[in-house]
């Protein structure tokens, strides 16, 4: 079986006043029905990888790769149009924080519905009942209630779920979850994936999921891709994790404090420069 | 035998409607890192505030090094004595103001006379050379921004440092240097800590004692021994516990 996404040496670069900045640097990996963790730093690149897929790169930035395809179409020749009509529909994307990512003046049913006539045609009232039916399987308990709830009327674990409903009402095959559980409290995150988990395994998508935190990506995912710099470090089965070669990684898995463990002073990451290279 | 650095009693704090804190009581004993966990909205972060006098509390005490303090007036000697590191160094530095005019401003208030000297060794300090002291905050990077907001809260030399989520806003790896740096200036100093965060790791990992907050109360003040032995009474602390090990798959 061919895989769902294929990308090639995968580069994104900015031009600013004092020259390009390249945030991503030939990234290369392929993703099945699987999910697939990338983890690193504020600008490693690891965001900017979830939005060239998705086509979602402001316009003045240049992107190259070798190949960038998803199951059979090239997303570098396609068409803004074609474009378009993939995103929400084939592919989804979660952000990072309900709060701004969810639109604040509109009623939370009619933005699940908008999504899905953007992508079907469907009658009101079978879009009303897929909304709801969505609105269930995230785990909101009143979905009729939450239906007519605007945003800032729902707490942010419940604005994630609903953000999770919005994103796979239209049953994408591939979801690029950038941060989904950052902005969450430590317990209400659990839950969140959870959700997510349970979704994605009986939906047989494809999952992106971008975080900085590897503990919590090891745990989550079949495989780790470890960025640094704008570029792919190491890649790792997620529970091989102790195996972990690169520096870079092993700097990172241990410089987190843990309970129980007594290290004073905790061990940080040196850099080096030939990790750029 | 060490005295008690800051102690909190029955402390109320509401807003409108809403009581944040409801009854709280804290001790913390000189010399001692006492840690504060909870999920948001559980007024961990009020408690600090109302200690800081940022909050006004409606009843209950505050003593701070023997002295009395309510409502949200304090005093200079306070400040001397108390200092606060904030969660997100991007909202806490002065956008306009260069990191020497950042730090000479609690030495005017004081009335330093020394100032030049001192911001010179308070930079040094935090590792971060003279090179950056008339630089601007947008210039520097988070972890560079905390470590000038760690110096503006040292330079006072105070006894008791009020730590609000002071690495949450940060990359693991620098969360790692940051937390190091506090050790050493608590070590160097004898510092007294009170440090919120929601992670239970980094709590452990600079605390002696923390108590768990849920909903504007105190539900339990346990020692870090007795965590990692997992000899805690309530299930909220068990929860967050478990949140901390990460993502488990359940059958």
């Amino acid at each position: 079986m061919s895989p769902l996404l294929t990308v090639e040496n995968l580069r994104v670069s900015f031009p600013t006043r004092t020259g390009e900045v390249n945030a991503v640097r030939g990234v290369s990996f392929t993703l099945g029905r699987e999910r697939l963790g990338i983890v690193g730093e504020s600008g490693s690149g690891k965001s900017q990888t979830g939005r060239a897929i998705m086509g979602l790169t402001p316009g003045h930035a240049k992107i190259t790769a070798d190949r960038l395809n998803f199951d059979g179409v090239d997303l570098l020749s396609a068409s803004k149009r074609q474009r378009r009509d993939m995103r929400g529909k084939r592919m989804a994307m979660i952000l990072q924080d309900p709060k701004y990512s969810l639109n604040p003046v509109m009623p939370i049913g009619k933005q699940i519905i908008e999504t899905l006539r953007t992508h079907e045609s469907v009658s009101g009232r079978q879009a009303r009942d897929r909304a709801l039916a969505m609105l269930e399987a995230v785990q909101i308990r009143d979905p009729e209630r939450v239906f007519d709830l605007y945003p800032h009327e729902v707490s942010g674990g419940m604005g994630q779920r609903i953000m999770i409903a919005m994103m796979l009402v239209c049953g994408p095959e591939l979801l690029i979850a950038d941060e989904p559980t950052s902005a969450l409290d430590v317990t209400v995150q659990l839950e969140v994936l959870g959700i997510l988990d349970k979704l994605v395994a009986e939906r047989g998508m494809g999952l992106i999921f971008v975080s900085h935190d590897l503990r919590l990506v090891s745990s989550f995912c079949d495989r780790v891709l470890v960025m640094y710099a704008g570029r792919v470090v190491e890649e790792l089965p997620s529970a091989n994790l102790a195996a972990a070669q690169h520096p870079y990684t092993r700097g990172l898995l241990n410089c987190l404090p843990t309970i129980g463990s007594h290290r004073h002073p905790l061990p940080v990451l040196e850099r080096q420069a030939e990790w750029t290279q | 035998m060490t005295g008690t650095a800051l102690s909190v009693r029955d402390i109320v704090v509401t807003f409108d409607e809403f009581v944040a804190l409801n009854h709280v009581t804290m001790n913390v004993n000189e010399g001692e890192s006492f840690g504060i966990v909870g999920e948001s909205g559980s007024g961990k972060s009020t408690l600090l505030r109302a200690v800081a006098g940022l909050n006004v509390f409606e009843s209950g005490s505050l003593t701070v090094a023997g002295r009395s303090y309510s409502g949200s007036r304090r005093d200079k000697e306070f400040y001397r004595t108390v200092q606060m590191v904030f969660q997100d160094p991007y909202g806490s530095l002065h956008p306009r103001q260069t990191v020497d005019r950042l730090l000479l401003e609690p030495l005017a208030i004081h009335g330093f006379s020394d100032v030049d000297a001192r911001i010179a060794r308070a930079l040094d300090e935090v590792g971060l050379g003279s090179g950056f002291r008339f630089r601007y905050s947008h210039q520097l990077s988070g972890g560079q921004r905390q470590r000038i907001a760690i110096a503006r809260a040292l330079i006072l030399e105070p006894k008791i440092l009020l730590l609000d989520e002071p690495t949450s806003a940060l990359d693991a790896s620098i969360q790692a240097e940051i937390l190091n740096l506090l050790e050493q200036a608590r070590k160097d100093r004898n510092l007294t800590f009170i440090m919120v965060s929601h992670d239970l790791g980094v709590i452990s990992h600079m605390c002696e004692r923390l108590a768990v907050m849920k909903k504007g109360e105190v539900v339990e003040t346990v020692s870090v021994e007795a965590l990692e032995k997992r000899e805690f009474s309530q299930e909220y602390t068990r929860q967050l516990l478990v949140a901390s090990e990460g993502f488990r798959r359940t059958a």
